[in-house]
């Protein structure tokens, strides 16, 4: 009798098995392959070569410890131009063509959420070292491949508004947001940080990326009686603000998410840059630890441009990657085998690691994220370095 | 008190679009093209004021020589995305300068690098102070418009009154008469294209110490002076710049009296019922067509 098989199955089963061939050739191979998909060109350049920095040094330094599994790990770099539908194709590349162990991803939400369900189906865990959009690790999968080693957007809301509680007594914030996927996501998270602190909002408003000016909305805000500014903007947005509040000679606190961090922000802002406070979730200008003077030494070695703590920036990036790919590398060691679900079994089954940016102790065993708000530093822009803050609660307030 | 700076904000940002947006009225009313490239003019005058400007340049022979770039530029776009397919009669020049648009922003993003700049300028530092009283905008905010109004009557008089101006109208009214009585048509369709990237280097320029230097940034500047064009009616310099100062103005209001999420809900939708109702812009004029 002859089965009759629809020639979609048969297609389908061709291609499952190539990329299956593919993938065993590939993980069978004498190196154990790290992918990253990050914006490599155009304007977040800066950010993700300091991921790949990051992870690089890390390799290095399991590299020289003998390697996993009895093999060297080996980073594979794809740039996905802050566009999803080119990390979409890089993912697909490194997962079915180079095989990938771990793939690690994502400076921007959108490109990290589009990369999910791509990793998710590959069955391989993807690793997110910067981008904050609550999502990309509450994305609804079990189980779930989704690890970050970076900041949470619904963190970071929270903790923008406890930090401008604490610091400048804010009674009545006001919300100014890029008109992005980014900004809105964040407007959600900022409201309901400021009902459950029980402040009235002042205002919200939304700016576009190409706005060469700023004082309307900031004018609407100043109006309805805002004395702060929780910000989430990038770059060159997060100056014209600041170049706007000094056009209007408004002297208002400003908290913001970490945006203004990725770039040459103190120099678009001009002199008062520091009038930003943000969000880091590590400063090489910290505490003085081992890790941070081993990491800091490999830089410089490795790197000519870094000549000390100043230079290595955006520092979140190097930081959450360096740690990132350590965790990875315990999670690969856990499992025994390059397998994506017994990876990803690893990580939730990581210990204790003392990291660059702390002493991780079992970051996965409750969660996909491994830092938290607790883990977050405020810092400000001094000339071109950025530098933490005091202790909480001891700077002067600046209300207007 | 919000009002009056938000309304010189306007005027001031308006005039961008409005240097921008004669460039657009020269050409279409000299060969009935436009150069959709315009905002990468103004993109590479800001940008090569920074670079001539950090390398020591002072600012006046920078700004000269940027200009003259910038002119030269366009006439590259003439030359290589316009002339081409009008001799063939052809429309293509439109996707041409949309193209040749996007390899200069790319080509320049490999030289000065994807990051934003700053360019610091004494006239964007200390507010304006009347009578004690800040008027929360820069001496730059104020001389913008003078420039753009400036720049359009040394326009209108080039026009009317030099040799040149004329041979300029002569072909925008009658390109074969013109021809007939030996005026160089291929030369003034050219300069004209100079001219027009000129003017939109200098807008690029201007507007850069109120913002930042970047390759990106000519996007929407030329986006929202092609429309102010439209609005105002390509074949009318008047028209332009009147429609510019009102889209700034609009833009501005709108924003500071119900919000910035309906600025550009409130400011399009003012100008496609403007042009419902003259379709032909503010101040243009119906054209005739033989059928």
């Amino acid at each position: 009798m002859a089965i009759l098989v629809p020639r979609r199955t048969i297609l389908a089963g061709m291609i499952g098995g190539a990329a299956a061939a593919l993938g065993g050739c590939s993980r069978s191979s004498d190196r154990i392959g790290v992918g990253l998909i990050t914006a490599l060109t155009a304007q977040s350049a800066k950010s993700g070569e300091a991921i790949s920095r990051g992870i690089t040094i890390a390799i290095d330094e399991i590299n020289a410890a003998g390697g996993l599994l009895n093999r060297k790990l080996e980073l594979i770099r794809r740039d996905d131009e802050s566009s999803p539908a080119k990390g979409v194709i890089a993912a697909r590349e490194l997962l079915y063509k180079e095989g990938v162990a771990v793939l690690f991803g994502g400076l921007d939400t959108p490109v990290a959420r589009a990369i999910v369900p791509i990793a998710t189906a590959a069955r391989t865990p993807f690793v997110v070292p910067w981008a904050a959009g609550t999502v990309i690790t509450h994305n609804g999968t079990d189980p779930n491949y989704v690890f970050r080693v970076s900041a949470v957007d619904e963190l970071v809301d929270k903790a923008m508004v406890a930090f401008a509680r604490r610091t400048y007594a804010v009674r009545r914030p006001g919300l100014i947001l890029l008109n992005t996927a980014w900004g809105q996501s964040n407007e959600k998270g900022l409201k309901a940080a400021l009902a459950a602190a029980g402040l009235p909002l002042a205002g919200s408003e939304k700016f576009e990326h190409s706005d060469l000016d700023v004082t309307p909305q900031l004018g609407r805000l100043r109006a309805a009686g805002a004395d702060c500014l929780l910000m989430v903007a990038t770059v060159g947005p997060s100056a014209q603000v600041v170049k706007s509040l000094d056009q209007m000679d408004w002297d208002v606190p400003i908290v913001s998410h970490w945006g203004p961090a990725g770039g040459r922000f103190s120099e678009l802002a001009g002199s008062h840059a520091n009038r930003v406070k943000f969000v880091q979730t590590y400063s090489f200008f910290g505490a003085d630890t081992p890790v941070r003077a081993r990491v800091l030494a490999a830089l410089k070695a490795k790197y000519p441009d870094i000549t000390g703590p100043q230079d290595v920036t955006p520092a979140v990036g190097v930081a959450n990657a360096y740690d990132a790919m350590h965790l990875a590398g315990l999670a690969i060691a856990a499992a025994g085998s390059q397998d994506g679900e017994a990876v990803r079994r690893g990580f939730i089954r990581i210990g204790r690691y003392e990291g660059l940016i702390k002493t991780y102790d079992a970051p996965f065993a409750h969660g996909q994220d491994a830092l938290d708000e607790h883990d977050y530093v405020w810092a400000e822009f001094d000339g071109g370095r950025i530098v933490p803050l005091p202790l909480p609660g001891t700077m002067p307030s600046k209300a207007a | 008190m919000e009002v009056l700076p938000a309304l010189l904000t306007g005027l001031a940002l308006g005039s961008i679009y409005g240097l921008i947006a004669l460039g657009f009225h020269i050409t279409a009313s000299v060969c009935g093209a436009v150069n959709f490239a315009q905002g990468s003019s103004a993109m590479l005058g800001a940008v090569l004021l920074w670079m001539l400007t950090q390398a020591g340049w002072p600012v006046p022979a920078a700004v000269v020589i940027a200009v003259t770039a910038c002119a030269l530029y366009g006439l590259i776009v003439e030359r290589a995305a316009i002339r081409p397919f009008l001799m063939r009669k052809s429309d293509a020049w439109l996707m041409a300068t949309v193209a040749l648009g996007l390899v200069c922003d790319n080509g320049v993003m490999l030289v000065f690098g994807a990051e934003p700049r700053s360019l610091p300028s004494p006239l964007a530092q200390d507010a304006v102070r009347v009578g004690g009283i800040d008027l929360g905008i820069y001496p730059l905010h104020l001389l913008i418009p003078l420039v753009m109004l400036a720049l359009a009557g040394g326009i209108d008089l080039f026009r009317r009154r030099t040799l040149h101006g004329v041979a300029m109208l002569a072909v925008a009214q009658n390109r074969d008469a013109a021809a007939i009585m030996g005026i160089p048509v291929g030369r003034v369709i050219a300069a004209a294209f100079g001219l027009s990237s000129a003017l939109a280097g200098i807008a690029g320029m201007l507007v850069a110490p109120l913002s930042h230097v970047e390759t990106g940034m000519g996007v929407t500047l030329g986006l929202k002076a092609f429309a102010v064009a439209i609005l105002g009616g390509l074949d009318n310099a008047r028209g332009v710049v009147v429609a510019a100062l009102l889209f700034g103005l609009v833009e501005a209001l709108v924003t500071l009296g119900v919000g910035s999420g309906y600025t550009q809900i409130v400011t399009f939708m003012l100008v496609i019922i403007v042009l419902a109702v003259r379709p032909d812009g503010l101040l243009g004029r119906a054209q005739v067509r033989k059928v």
